[in-house]
C-alpha cells in the first residue's frame, strides 16, 4: 500500500505513480498525506485504484478521473472532479466552486457544502451534495443528476438542458428556463438508487423536489430574447 | 489571477510573529502573481506619534538629509527609518498632514505609500520572496495585515501599480479581479475631491471606500455600498486602524477562503496560503458568500 507524503514527495511523483498503474497490478490502494492544498492531486487517473487523501486539496483534485475511487478526508478547492469520466470521488468536507464541472460520468459525493457553479455544464456525471450548493449551479447542465440534500443558491439550473436536479431544501431562485417538475415514480426510483449509492440512508426521496428544463430556449425564438 | 492574503490577530501573543506569518502566506501565493508584491502591516499605534511610509526610486538621493530638513520645516521631532526603497517617517500625530505636504514639497519625486497611526506599506515589483526579504517583513510585529501578489491585467507593472492601495489614513485595500466602471467612478470621486496617483482600477476601489467612510460610514457599511456601486469582478480584503474586512462581488468567481480560530482570522486566495497557520486543522474554514460583507474589529 504505497503512501505518498506530499510534504516531502513532489506531487508529480504521486501523479506519475498513479498514471503508471497497469492492468494486472495488485498494489491498488494509495494513501496521500499532507496534501496541504496542492493543486491537481490525483488528476488524470485511469485505473481502478483506491486513493485516500488525508487533508485538504486545492484546485482540480481528481480531474478527468476514470475508474478510480478517490476519497478526500478534508475539503476540496475549485474544480474538484472536473470532467470526471467514471469512478467515484468523495469529499468528506466542503467543495469550492464548480465541483464536478463538465463531468461525463461517475459519482461525486460531497458530504459538506458545495460552492457556486456546482455541476456547471455537467454531461452525465451524478453529483450528490449533503449540504448546500451555491449560486449558478447546474448552469447549462446537459446530462446526469444533481442531488442536493440542503438548499440551493440563486439561478439554479440556468439554461439547463437534460440534466435532472433534485433539491430537498429551499431554492433561492431558478435560472432561465429551469422549472419545478413533477416527481413521478421513475424519479423516486432513480433518486433512491442515487442516495443508496452515495451511502445516504437518513432521508427519503419523497422529501425532494425535482427541477428540469422547460425546453423553451432550445431553439432560438425572438420572443424569448429577454430570457437568454 | 493575483493572490491575496490577510491576517487579523485576536491573540496578542501572536503579534510578534505577524510579519513572519503574513510573509509565508504571501510567498505561497507567488504563482498567482509574480509581477509585484506588497504588504500592509498595522503595528501598535504609539500614542502621540504617527507614521508616513514613503518610497523612492532613488532612495540614496531622496532620503539623504530628509530627516533634518523635515525637522526644520515642521519645527518638531521627526525620525526616519530607511528600509531599502522605502522609509518610515515618524512624526507628531497632529502634524501628519503638514508632514505629507512638507515631504511633497521637499522631495517631489517621493511617493507616499501610506500614512496614519499604525499602518506601514511596503510594495515593489518583483517576486514576493524578494520583496518581503528586501523589507525584512519577517521580523515585523503587528496586530493585522494584508498582502498581495500581483498578476498585472488592467494597468502597468510598476511600484505604484502594486497593491495594497492606501487612499486614507490607516486605510488600505488589496484586490483580486478587475473593475469595469473604474474610469467613471474615478471621475466622480475626483469631483468629490479624492486624489489619484495611478490609472489602476484598484486605487479607485480604495478611494471609493475612503470617500464613503469620510461620509461617516464604518468600514462594514462602506463595503456594503461597494457591492452595489462597483462593477466587475472583485474579492477585496481591506484594513483600517482597528478593522479587517472581506467582500466579494455577486458573481464571486475570484477565489477566497477564510479561516477563523480563537487566535486569528485569516484570508487566502487559496487554502494553500493558510496551511502553515497555527491550529489550522481545527479552524473553522469557509468560503465567503457572494455580495456579503465580513468584517472584524478589535
Amino acid at each position: 500500500m504505497p503512501t505518498f507524503d506530499l510534504a516531502v514527495t513532489p506531487l508529480r511523483d504521486l501523479n506519475q505513480a498513479l498514471h503508471d498503474v497497469a492492468s494486472g497490478d495488485n498494489d491498488l490502494q494509495f494513501d496521500v498525506i499532507n496534501p496541504r492544498g496542492h493543486h491537481a492531486v490525483a488528476a488524470g487517473v485511469h485505473a481502478p485504484v483506491s486513493i485516500d487523501i488525508h487533508g485538504s486539496v486545492g484546485y482540480y483534485c481528481g480531474g478527468m478521473n476514470e475508474e478510480a475511487v478517490i476519497t478526500v478526508h478534508g475539503s476540496a478547492g475549485p474544480g474538484v472532479a472536473e470532467n470526471m469520466m467514471s469512478g467515484r470521488i468523495t469529499i468528506k468536507g466542503d467543495a469550492s466552486q464548480y465541483a464536478g464541472a463538465t463531468g461525463c460520468g461517475g459519482l461525486l459525493v460531497i458530504e459538506g457544502n458545495a460552492s457556486s457553479r456546482c455541476g456547471i455544464s455537467m454531461k452525465g456525471i451524478d453529483i450528490v451534495v449533503r449540504g448546500n450548493i451555491g449560486h449558478m449551479s447546474a448552469f447549462m447542465a446537459q446530462a446526469g443528476n444533481l442531488v442536493v440534500l440542503g438548499d440551493a443558491g440563486d439561478a439554479l439550473g440556468d439554461s439547463l438542458y437534460e440534466a435532472r436536479i433534485f433539491v430537498r431544501g429551499k431554492v433561492e431562485s431558478l435560472g432561465a428556463d429551469c422549472i419545478e417538475k413533477e416527481m413521478r415514480a421513475e424519479h423516486i426510483e432513480l433518486l433512491s438508487a442515487l442516495l443508496k449509492e452515495a451511502g445516504i440512508t437518513d432521508v427519503r426521496p419523497e422529501e425532494f423536489s425535482r427541477y428540469g428544463s422547460s425546453r423553451k430556449l432550445y431553439n432560438f425564438n425572438v420572443d424569448n430574447a429577454d430570457a437568454y | 489571477m493575483c493572490g491575496i492574503v490577510g491576517l487579523f490577530l485576536k491573540d496578542k501573543s501572536l503579534e510578534p510573529e505577524l510579519g513572519a506569518m503574513l510573509s509565508s502566506m504571501l510567498v505561497t501565493m507567488t504563482d498567482r502573481g509574480p509581477d509585484s508584491a506588497g504588504i500592509a502591516i498595522y503595528g501598535a499605534s504609539s500614542g502621540n506619534s504617527a507614521k508616513i511610509t514613503i518610497q523612492s526610486a532613488r532612495p540614496k538621493k531622496d532620503f539623504s538629509g530628509l530627516e533634518a530638513e523635515l525637522m526644520k520645516e515642521l519645527g518638531a521631532g521627526v525620525s526616519i527609518d530607511i528600509k531599502s526603497t522605502h522609509a518610515v517617517v515618524t512624526l507628531p500625530k497632529d502634524m501628519l498632514e503638514e508632514g505629507r505636504a512638507a515631504i511633497a514639497d521637499l522631495r517631489p519625486d517621493i511617493r507616499i505609500m501610506s500614512s496614519g497611526d499604525a499602518i506601514e506599506i511596503y510594495k515593489e515589483t518583483g517576486l514576493p520572496k524578494d520583496v518581503v526579504s528586501r523589507f525584512a517583513v519577517n521580523a515585523m510585529a503587528g496586530t493585522h495585515g494584508i498582502g498581495h501578489t500581483r498578476m498585472a491585467t488592467e494597468s502597468a507593472v510598476t511600484t505604484l501599480g502594486a497593491h495594497p492601495f492606501s487612499t486614507g489614513s490607516d486605510q488600505c485595500l488589496v484586490h483580486n479581479g478587475s473593475l469595469s466602471n473604474h474610469n467613471n467612478l474615478r471621475r466622480e470621486l475626483k469631483r468629490e475631491g479624492m486624489m489619484f496617483e495611478t490609472e489602476n482600477d484598484t486605487e479607485v476601489a480604495a478611494a471609493y471606500l475612503t470617500a464613503e467612510m469620510a461620509k461617516g460610514k464604518n468600514l462594514g457599511e462602506a463595503l456594503e455600498g461597494a457591492v452595489d456601486d462597483l462593477d466587475g469582478f472583485f474579492t477585496f480584503v481591506v484594513g483600517t486602524k482597528s478593522g479587517f474586512g472581506v467582500v466579494r462581488d455577486a458573481i464571486a468567481c475570484k477565489p477566497a477562503v477564510m479561516a477563523e480560530t480563537d487566535r486569528y482570522v485569516a484570508f487566502g486566495s487559496e487554502y494553500r496560503a493558510l496551511v502553515s497557520l497555527p491550529g489550522i486543522e481545527a479552524a473553522r474554514i469557509w468560503e465567503p458568500e457572494p455580495a456579503t460583507v465580513y468584517f472584524w474589529e478589535r
